[in-house]
Protein backbone atom coordinates (compact mmCIF):
# COMPACT_ATOMS: atom_id res chain seq x y z
CA UNK A 1 0.00 0.00 0.00
CA UNK A 2 2.79 2.43 0.87
CA UNK A 3 4.25 1.64 -2.50
CA UNK A 4 0.99 2.72 -4.11
CA UNK A 5 0.44 5.92 -2.19
CA UNK A 6 3.91 7.32 -1.77
CA UNK A 7 4.47 8.61 -5.31
CA UNK A 8 1.22 10.55 -5.45
CA UNK A 9 1.52 12.42 -2.15
CA UNK A 10 4.66 14.49 -2.75
CA UNK A 11 3.70 15.04 -6.36
CA UNK A 12 0.30 16.42 -5.39
CA UNK A 13 1.47 18.49 -2.44
CA UNK A 14 4.40 20.40 -3.90
CA UNK A 15 4.93 22.15 -7.23
CA UNK A 16 6.47 19.85 -9.79
CA UNK A 17 9.31 22.28 -10.56
CA UNK A 18 11.04 21.53 -7.25
CA UNK A 19 10.47 17.79 -7.44
CA UNK A 20 12.24 15.26 -9.62
CA UNK A 21 10.20 14.13 -12.58
CA UNK A 22 10.18 10.43 -11.72
CA UNK A 23 7.42 11.02 -9.18
CA UNK A 24 4.97 11.78 -11.96
CA UNK A 25 6.31 9.23 -14.38
CA UNK A 26 5.77 6.41 -11.89
CA UNK A 27 1.98 6.16 -12.32
CA UNK A 28 1.49 3.42 -9.75
CA UNK A 29 -1.77 4.64 -8.24
CA UNK A 30 -4.96 2.83 -9.21
CA UNK A 31 -6.37 4.07 -12.48
CA UNK A 32 -9.91 4.16 -11.08
CA UNK A 33 -9.64 5.75 -7.67
CA UNK A 34 -13.37 6.45 -7.60
CA UNK A 35 -14.36 2.93 -8.50
CA UNK A 36 -12.03 1.44 -5.91
CA UNK A 37 -13.37 3.85 -3.30
CA UNK A 38 -16.92 3.01 -4.22
CA UNK A 39 -16.09 -0.68 -4.02
CA UNK A 40 -14.79 -0.15 -0.48
CA UNK A 41 -18.06 1.63 0.36
CA UNK A 42 -20.00 -1.36 -0.99
CA UNK A 43 -17.92 -3.68 1.16
CA UNK A 44 -18.75 -1.59 4.25
CA UNK A 45 -22.41 -1.75 3.23
CA UNK A 46 -21.95 -5.50 2.96
CA UNK A 47 -20.89 -5.53 6.62
CA UNK A 48 -24.05 -3.65 7.62
CA UNK A 49 -26.09 -6.34 5.93
CA UNK A 50 -23.95 -9.06 7.50
CA UNK A 51 -24.84 -7.66 10.93
CA UNK A 52 -28.53 -7.53 10.03
CA UNK A 53 -28.39 -11.08 8.66
CA UNK A 54 -26.66 -12.23 11.85
CA UNK A 55 -29.36 -10.52 13.92
CA UNK A 56 -32.03 -12.23 11.87
CA UNK A 57 -30.17 -15.53 12.14
CA UNK A 58 -30.20 -15.26 15.92
CA UNK A 59 -33.73 -13.88 16.40
CA UNK A 60 -35.43 -15.34 13.32
CA UNK A 61 -37.13 -18.17 15.22
CA UNK A 62 -38.24 -16.18 18.26
CA UNK A 63 -41.89 -15.78 17.36
CA UNK A 64 -43.12 -14.80 20.86
CA UNK A 65 -46.20 -16.94 20.18
CA UNK A 66 -46.91 -14.73 17.18
CA UNK A 67 -47.05 -15.64 13.50
CA UNK A 68 -44.08 -17.46 11.96
CA UNK A 69 -42.54 -17.09 8.53
CA UNK A 70 -44.59 -20.01 7.24
CA UNK A 71 -47.78 -18.17 8.26
CA UNK A 72 -46.79 -14.83 6.77
CA UNK A 73 -44.61 -15.23 3.71
CA UNK A 74 -46.28 -15.31 0.33
CA UNK A 75 -43.75 -17.13 -1.85
CA UNK A 76 -45.28 -16.29 -5.26
CA UNK A 77 -45.00 -12.62 -4.29
CA UNK A 78 -41.37 -13.11 -3.29
CA UNK A 79 -40.72 -14.94 -6.57
CA UNK A 80 -42.22 -12.00 -8.47
CA UNK A 81 -40.02 -9.60 -6.49
CA UNK A 82 -36.93 -11.68 -7.20
CA UNK A 83 -37.76 -11.76 -10.91
CA UNK A 84 -38.22 -7.99 -11.04
CA UNK A 85 -34.89 -7.35 -9.33
CA UNK A 86 -33.00 -9.87 -11.46
CA UNK A 87 -34.52 -8.39 -14.64
CA UNK A 88 -33.57 -4.89 -13.50
CA UNK A 89 -30.01 -6.13 -13.02
CA UNK A 90 -29.72 -7.33 -16.60
CA UNK A 91 -31.41 -4.21 -18.02
CA UNK A 92 -28.87 -2.07 -16.17
CA UNK A 93 -26.20 -4.25 -17.75
CA UNK A 94 -27.67 -3.46 -21.18
CA UNK A 95 -27.54 0.26 -20.32
CA UNK A 96 -23.84 -0.14 -19.53
CA UNK A 97 -23.24 -1.90 -22.86
CA UNK A 98 -25.03 0.91 -24.73
CA UNK A 99 -22.99 3.44 -22.77
CA UNK A 100 -19.88 1.86 -24.19
CA UNK A 101 -21.36 2.26 -27.69
CA UNK A 102 -22.05 5.96 -26.90
CA UNK A 103 -25.77 5.64 -27.68
CA UNK A 104 -27.44 8.11 -25.34
CA UNK A 105 -31.02 7.28 -26.32
CA UNK A 106 -30.61 3.56 -25.69
CA UNK A 107 -28.84 4.20 -22.39
CA UNK A 108 -31.76 6.35 -21.27
CA UNK A 109 -34.26 3.73 -22.41
CA UNK A 110 -32.58 0.88 -20.50
CA UNK A 111 -32.12 3.09 -17.43
CA UNK A 112 -35.82 3.96 -17.54
CA UNK A 113 -36.76 0.26 -17.77
CA UNK A 114 -34.43 -0.48 -14.86
CA UNK A 115 -36.08 2.27 -12.82
CA UNK A 116 -39.57 0.97 -13.59
CA UNK A 117 -38.58 -2.58 -12.59
CA UNK A 118 -37.07 -1.18 -9.39
CA UNK A 119 -40.29 0.71 -8.68
CA UNK A 120 -42.25 -2.49 -9.28
CA UNK A 121 -40.05 -4.27 -6.75
CA UNK A 122 -40.57 -1.49 -4.22
CA UNK A 123 -44.34 -1.38 -4.64
CA UNK A 124 -44.62 -5.14 -4.17
CA UNK A 125 -42.50 -4.89 -1.03
CA UNK A 126 -44.53 -1.98 0.34
CA UNK A 127 -47.71 -3.94 -0.41
CA UNK A 128 -46.28 -6.93 1.48
CA UNK A 129 -45.25 -4.78 4.46
CA UNK A 130 -48.57 -2.94 4.75
CA UNK A 131 -50.40 -6.23 4.41
CA UNK A 132 -48.37 -7.77 7.24
CA UNK A 133 -48.77 -4.72 9.49
CA UNK A 134 -52.52 -4.67 8.82
CA UNK A 135 -52.65 -8.31 9.94
CA UNK A 136 -51.07 -7.32 13.25
CA UNK A 137 -47.66 -8.70 12.28
CA UNK A 138 -45.81 -5.41 12.50
CA UNK A 139 -42.21 -4.99 13.63
CA UNK A 140 -43.29 -4.64 17.28
CA UNK A 141 -44.96 -8.06 17.37
CA UNK A 142 -41.94 -10.33 17.96
CA UNK A 143 -38.16 -10.45 17.75
CA UNK A 144 -38.53 -12.37 14.51
CA UNK A 145 -40.63 -9.62 12.95
CA UNK A 146 -38.40 -6.83 14.28
CA UNK A 147 -35.33 -8.35 12.69
CA UNK A 148 -37.27 -9.20 9.53
CA UNK A 149 -38.49 -5.65 9.01
CA UNK A 150 -35.06 -4.21 9.78
CA UNK A 151 -33.25 -6.47 7.33
CA UNK A 152 -35.73 -6.38 4.45
CA UNK A 153 -36.56 -2.73 5.11
CA UNK A 154 -32.89 -1.72 4.94
CA UNK A 155 -32.60 -3.47 1.61
CA UNK A 156 -35.77 -1.71 0.41
CA UNK A 157 -34.33 1.61 1.55
CA UNK A 158 -31.21 0.93 -0.50
CA UNK A 159 -33.35 0.21 -3.55
CA UNK A 160 -35.27 3.46 -2.93
CA UNK A 161 -32.07 5.49 -2.88
CA UNK A 162 -30.81 3.56 -5.89
CA UNK A 163 -33.90 4.67 -7.83
CA UNK A 164 -33.46 8.30 -6.73
CA UNK A 165 -29.84 8.10 -7.86
CA UNK A 166 -30.92 6.52 -11.15
CA UNK A 167 -33.41 9.31 -11.89
CA UNK A 168 -30.76 11.91 -11.00
CA UNK A 169 -28.31 10.31 -13.40
CA UNK A 170 -30.93 10.16 -16.16
CA UNK A 171 -31.38 13.92 -15.79
CA UNK A 172 -27.59 14.38 -15.78
CA UNK A 173 -27.17 12.33 -18.93
CA UNK A 174 -29.97 14.26 -20.61
CA UNK A 175 -28.33 17.60 -19.85
CA UNK A 176 -24.66 16.77 -20.33
CA UNK A 177 -24.62 13.61 -22.41
CA UNK A 178 -22.28 10.69 -21.78
CA UNK A 179 -19.33 12.75 -20.56
CA UNK A 180 -16.55 11.10 -18.57
CA UNK A 181 -18.07 12.17 -15.23
CA UNK A 182 -21.46 10.72 -16.08
CA UNK A 183 -19.89 7.49 -17.29
CA UNK A 184 -18.04 7.19 -14.00
CA UNK A 185 -21.26 7.86 -12.05
CA UNK A 186 -23.16 5.31 -14.11
CA UNK A 187 -20.46 2.73 -13.38
CA UNK A 188 -20.74 3.41 -9.64
CA UNK A 189 -24.51 3.03 -9.77
CA UNK A 190 -24.02 -0.17 -11.78
CA UNK A 191 -21.95 -1.62 -8.94
CA UNK A 192 -24.53 -0.42 -6.40
CA UNK A 193 -27.48 -1.85 -8.30
CA UNK A 194 -25.91 -5.27 -8.91
CA UNK A 195 -24.82 -5.32 -5.28
CA UNK A 196 -28.44 -4.85 -4.16
CA UNK A 197 -29.43 -7.80 -6.28
CA UNK A 198 -26.66 -9.80 -4.63
CA UNK A 199 -27.98 -8.93 -1.15
CA UNK A 200 -31.45 -9.96 -2.27
CA UNK A 201 -30.13 -13.46 -3.01
CA UNK A 202 -29.29 -13.71 0.69
CA UNK A 203 -32.68 -12.30 1.66
CA UNK A 204 -34.86 -14.61 -0.41
CA UNK A 205 -32.78 -17.68 0.47
CA UNK A 206 -32.10 -17.05 4.12
CA UNK A 207 -35.27 -15.20 5.14
CA UNK A 208 -38.11 -16.24 2.87
CA UNK A 209 -37.32 -19.74 1.58
CA UNK A 210 -35.69 -21.04 4.75
CA UNK A 211 -38.36 -19.22 6.80
CA UNK A 212 -41.20 -21.30 5.38
CA UNK A 213 -39.40 -24.65 5.73
CA UNK A 214 -41.17 -26.87 8.26
CA UNK B 1 -6.03 12.45 -17.02
CA UNK B 2 -2.64 13.27 -18.53
CA UNK B 3 -1.84 9.64 -19.04
CA UNK B 4 -4.58 8.62 -21.43
CA UNK B 5 -2.35 6.87 -23.91
CA UNK B 6 -0.57 5.12 -21.10
CA UNK B 7 -3.91 3.89 -19.72
CA UNK B 8 -5.11 2.62 -23.04
CA UNK B 9 -1.92 0.73 -23.58
CA UNK B 10 -2.28 -0.87 -20.16
CA UNK B 11 -5.82 -2.08 -20.69
CA UNK B 12 -5.19 -4.26 -23.66
CA UNK B 13 -8.74 -3.77 -24.92
CA UNK B 14 -8.45 -0.07 -25.65
CA UNK B 15 -10.50 -0.23 -28.81
CA UNK B 16 -10.53 3.18 -30.37
CA UNK B 17 -14.26 3.95 -30.29
CA UNK B 18 -14.06 6.28 -27.34
CA UNK B 19 -11.77 8.77 -25.73
CA UNK B 20 -12.42 7.88 -22.13
CA UNK B 21 -10.28 4.83 -21.78
CA UNK B 22 -9.73 5.29 -18.07
CA UNK B 23 -13.26 4.39 -17.03
CA UNK B 24 -13.74 1.40 -19.24
CA UNK B 25 -12.07 -1.15 -17.04
CA UNK B 26 -13.80 -4.36 -16.11
CA UNK B 27 -16.78 -4.10 -18.43
CA UNK B 28 -18.72 -7.14 -19.46
CA UNK B 29 -19.85 -8.00 -22.94
CA UNK B 30 -23.39 -8.81 -24.03
CA UNK B 31 -22.42 -12.46 -23.92
CA UNK B 32 -21.08 -12.33 -20.38
CA UNK B 33 -24.13 -10.42 -19.11
CA UNK B 34 -26.46 -12.96 -20.71
CA UNK B 35 -24.44 -15.89 -19.32
CA UNK B 36 -24.68 -14.35 -15.87
CA UNK B 37 -28.40 -13.70 -16.26
CA UNK B 38 -29.22 -17.23 -17.42
CA UNK B 39 -27.13 -18.79 -14.66
CA UNK B 40 -28.69 -16.50 -12.05
CA UNK B 41 -32.20 -17.30 -13.32
CA UNK B 42 -31.55 -21.04 -13.11
CA UNK B 43 -30.01 -20.69 -9.66
CA UNK B 44 -33.08 -18.71 -8.56
CA UNK B 45 -35.67 -21.06 -10.02
CA UNK B 46 -34.19 -24.21 -8.43
CA UNK B 47 -34.47 -23.03 -4.79
CA UNK B 48 -38.01 -21.70 -5.30
CA UNK B 49 -38.98 -24.98 -6.95
CA UNK B 50 -37.38 -26.97 -4.10
CA UNK B 51 -39.36 -25.09 -1.45
CA UNK B 52 -42.66 -24.44 -3.20
CA UNK B 53 -42.86 -27.94 -4.67
CA UNK B 54 -41.74 -29.52 -1.38
CA UNK B 55 -39.36 -31.71 -3.34
CA UNK B 56 -37.04 -32.89 -0.58
CA UNK B 57 -38.27 -34.74 2.48
CA UNK B 58 -35.95 -33.26 5.07
CA UNK B 59 -35.92 -29.57 5.90
CA UNK B 60 -32.28 -29.78 6.87
CA UNK B 61 -31.22 -31.12 3.47
CA UNK B 62 -33.32 -28.48 1.72
CA UNK B 63 -31.74 -25.73 3.82
CA UNK B 64 -28.25 -26.96 3.03
CA UNK B 65 -29.01 -27.15 -0.70
CA UNK B 66 -30.54 -23.65 -0.58
CA UNK B 67 -27.44 -22.23 1.06
CA UNK B 68 -25.14 -23.92 -1.42
CA UNK B 69 -27.18 -22.58 -4.35
CA UNK B 70 -27.19 -19.08 -2.84
CA UNK B 71 -23.40 -19.12 -2.50
CA UNK B 72 -23.02 -20.25 -6.12
CA UNK B 73 -25.41 -17.53 -7.28
CA UNK B 74 -23.54 -14.87 -5.30
CA UNK B 75 -20.32 -15.96 -7.01
CA UNK B 76 -22.08 -15.77 -10.40
CA UNK B 77 -23.26 -12.22 -9.64
CA UNK B 78 -19.85 -11.11 -8.45
CA UNK B 79 -18.13 -12.42 -11.58
CA UNK B 80 -20.64 -11.60 -14.32
CA UNK B 81 -22.38 -8.46 -12.97
CA UNK B 82 -19.88 -6.84 -10.63
CA UNK B 83 -16.98 -7.88 -12.91
CA UNK B 84 -14.67 -8.72 -10.06
CA UNK B 85 -11.41 -10.24 -11.20
CA UNK B 86 -7.76 -10.20 -10.21
CA UNK B 87 -6.88 -7.46 -12.69
CA UNK B 88 -9.36 -4.70 -11.74
CA UNK B 89 -7.67 -1.92 -9.71
CA UNK B 90 -4.50 -4.02 -9.49
CA UNK B 91 -6.28 -6.59 -7.34
CA UNK B 92 -7.27 -4.19 -4.53
CA UNK B 93 -10.94 -4.84 -5.32
CA UNK B 94 -10.47 -8.54 -4.88
CA UNK B 95 -8.44 -8.07 -1.70
CA UNK B 96 -11.13 -5.83 -0.17
CA UNK B 97 -13.76 -8.36 -1.19
CA UNK B 98 -11.92 -11.30 0.39
CA UNK B 99 -11.35 -9.31 3.57
CA UNK B 100 -15.06 -8.45 3.73
CA UNK B 101 -15.95 -12.07 3.09
CA UNK B 102 -13.82 -13.16 6.07
CA UNK B 103 -15.53 -10.57 8.29
CA UNK B 104 -18.97 -11.62 7.06
CA UNK B 105 -18.30 -15.29 7.76
CA UNK B 106 -16.98 -14.49 11.25
CA UNK B 107 -19.97 -12.24 12.00
CA UNK B 108 -22.58 -14.71 10.78
CA UNK B 109 -21.19 -17.99 12.05
CA UNK B 110 -19.92 -16.43 15.29
CA UNK B 111 -23.25 -14.79 16.15
CA UNK B 112 -25.34 -17.84 15.35
CA UNK B 113 -22.96 -20.24 17.12
CA UNK B 114 -22.66 -18.20 20.32
CA UNK B 115 -26.31 -17.26 20.54
CA UNK B 116 -27.40 -20.82 19.88
CA UNK B 117 -25.35 -22.01 22.84
CA UNK B 118 -26.67 -19.17 24.94
CA UNK B 119 -30.22 -20.12 24.02
CA UNK B 120 -29.78 -23.75 24.94
CA UNK B 121 -28.44 -22.74 28.36
CA UNK B 122 -31.51 -20.62 29.10
CA UNK B 123 -34.45 -21.82 31.15
CA UNK B 124 -37.12 -23.29 28.88
CA UNK B 125 -40.14 -21.12 28.35
CA UNK B 126 -43.57 -22.09 27.16
CA UNK B 127 -45.55 -20.07 24.60
CA UNK B 128 -47.91 -19.18 27.41
CA UNK B 129 -45.10 -17.59 29.45
CA UNK B 130 -43.89 -15.77 26.39
CA UNK B 131 -47.26 -14.20 25.74
CA UNK B 132 -47.27 -12.76 29.25
CA UNK B 133 -43.78 -11.34 29.01
CA UNK B 134 -43.43 -7.57 29.58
Amino acid sequence: MSDTLAPTLPGGATPSSTEPVFYVAGEHHPKNGTLLGFWVYLMSDCLIFACLFATYGVLGRNYAAGPSGADLFDLPLVAANTTLLLLSSITYGFAMLEMRNQRVGMVQLWLAITGILGLGFLSLEIYEFTHMIAEGAGPQRSAFLSSFFTLVGTHGLHVTFGIIWLVTLMAQVRHHGLIAENRRRLMCLSLFWHFLDLIWIGVFTFVYLMGVLP
Amino acid sequence: MTTHTDDLAHHGHGSGHDHHGEDDVGHGTFRSYMTGFVLAAILTIIPFWLVMGEVLESSRTTALVLMALAIVQIVVHVIYFLHLDTKAESGWNLLAFIFTLVLVVITLSGSIWIMYHLDSNMMPMSPHDMRNMP
